[in-house]
């Protein structure tokens, strides 16, 4: 049926006539005006910071309004290495960010916990805590990755439904928007990941599942 | 006038603190630092000599870190006369090959690497002991002499367990409050549910 109705609209287009959909437009509008928090933690903020400047010209994708409130921002970032300490801050920035919001985690330690992985201090990847959207890997990337992760993120938003059982998260009343705070504990972070969010098998890189 | 060497450093340490006692340990590397390891009784007092020396003035600590040094244990192969039953049923005395094991605690040690701004000279190093890594971990703490140890002395505490007696502010500076581990001592073992399980195919 969508195949049809796309190919009675290409056919329309040919004589003349403009037809859109309710959907269409909505996202179309959405993913040309995402809205990123100012926000960076280690190098890669770097490499974010000059995607955003003159060279790069983030704009040319209707990301260069870095908002310095979580209030009004539609994407976090996560630009660089989180450390243990960090975690619970950038958690309660997310949640304080309004519906619908995105998450594109930058480079090997936002990912994975990168080199600092076998280490003591650093979160082995913010998905632990926080559903991400666009996984980047490099150390740091390159801006043209990072144009690249949030050329991917403006095709998920274009191909999200506005209803039925397929919507994303911010349409369904029942799901959260907020994510538990994870606390200091004796050894570490308390909970090690919340397993509503972290898929081990998807986020985590070196496990091989036979 | 250049710093004299070490073994010079300690005579002179030892005459001018009355009961002060210094031991040289030496650096077998080309680079051949030797250090000093003080007692802790006189830890500071030597401290303030060598920062206040005429001819020294070693007013600058530029580092201050842990090392730890974990339980060791030794074994030596004696010989122990034993009585040892023949075949037939006969004992007699014979040497008998035996492996002795010793235990060697380990303890915890602060290094501080000290220079002289004055007469831009240096490095000294100094060391200090705690008597084991368990419950008796404390050193006398150098920050009321050269106030920049401070938080590197923090940081020794922070991620070491060395208690320095003395120092002004003594908190956890990296890790937070109410955690519990001493993360750089080499049998540190992080929370199981964090390291990734690693299947391969077989």
């Amino acid at each position: 049926m969508a195949d049809e109705l796309k190919d009675l609209k290409i056919e329309l287009s040919k004589n003349g006539i403009f037809t859109t959909t309710l959907e269409e437009l909505y996202n179309w509008g959405r993913k040309n005006s995402v809205w990123p928090l100012t926000f960076g933690l280690a190098c890669c903020a770097i490499e974010m910071i000059a995607t955003t400047m003159a060279r790069y010209d983030l704009a040319r994708f209707g990301a260069e309004v870095f908002r310095p409130s979580p209030r009004q921002a539609d994407l976090i970032i996560v630009s660089g290495t989180v450390t243990k300490k960090m975690a619970p801050q950038v958690v309660r920035l997310y949640n304080q960010m309004p519906e619908p919001k995105y998450v594109i985690a930058m480079g090997a330690c936002a990912i994975s916990g990168g080199p600092f992985r076998d280490g003591y201090n650093v979160l082995k990847g913010i998905d632990r805590y926080i559903p991400v959207d666009v996984h980047i890997p490099g150390c740091p990337p390159r801006p043209e990755a990072l144009i690249h992760a949030f050329m991917t993120l403006q095709k998920k938003i274009d191909e999200q439904a506005l209803a039925g059982s397929t919507r994303p998260r911010h349409l369904q009343k029942d799901l959260p928007s907020e994510f538990p705070v994870p606390a200091f504990g004796e050894h570490g972070l308390e909970p090690p990941q919340n397993n509503d969010v972290f898929h081990e098998a998807a986020g985590n890189p070196l496990k091989v599942i036979q | 006038m250049a710093l004299p060497p070490v073994e010079e450093l300690k005579a002179q340490i030892e005459a001018g603190v009355p009961g002060a006692s210094a031991t040289v340990i030496p650096n077998g590397s080309p680079s051949a630092q030797h250090s000093l390891l003080l007692d802790h009784a006189h830890a500071r007092a030597v401290a303030e000599f060598l920062r206040n020396h005429n001819e020294w003035r070693l007013d600058y600590c530029t580092l201050v870190t842990g090392v730890d040094w974990p339980d060791t244990e030794t074994s030596e192969k004696i010989k122990v006369k034993k009585l040892v039953k023949a075949a037939d049923g006969t004992e007699s005395e014979q040497e008998v090959d035996e492996v002795r094991k010793t235990k060697v605690p380990g303890y915890l040690e602060a290094v501080y690497h000290l220079f002289s701004m004055e007469k831009k000279h240096g490095q000294v190093v100094l060391r200090l002991r705690t008597r084991n890594r368990t419950d008796d971990t404390h050193v006398p703490s150098l920050t009321p002499v050269w106030r920049g140890a401070e938080f590197q002395e923090r940081e020794a505490f922070d991620l070491y367990g060395i208690v320095f007696d003395g120092h002004p502010d003594l908190r956890r500076i990296l890790m937070w409050d109410g955690f519990k581990d001493y993360p750089m001592r080499k049998d540190y073992v992080p929370p199981a549910d964090e390291i990734p399980v690693v299947e391969t195919h077989s």
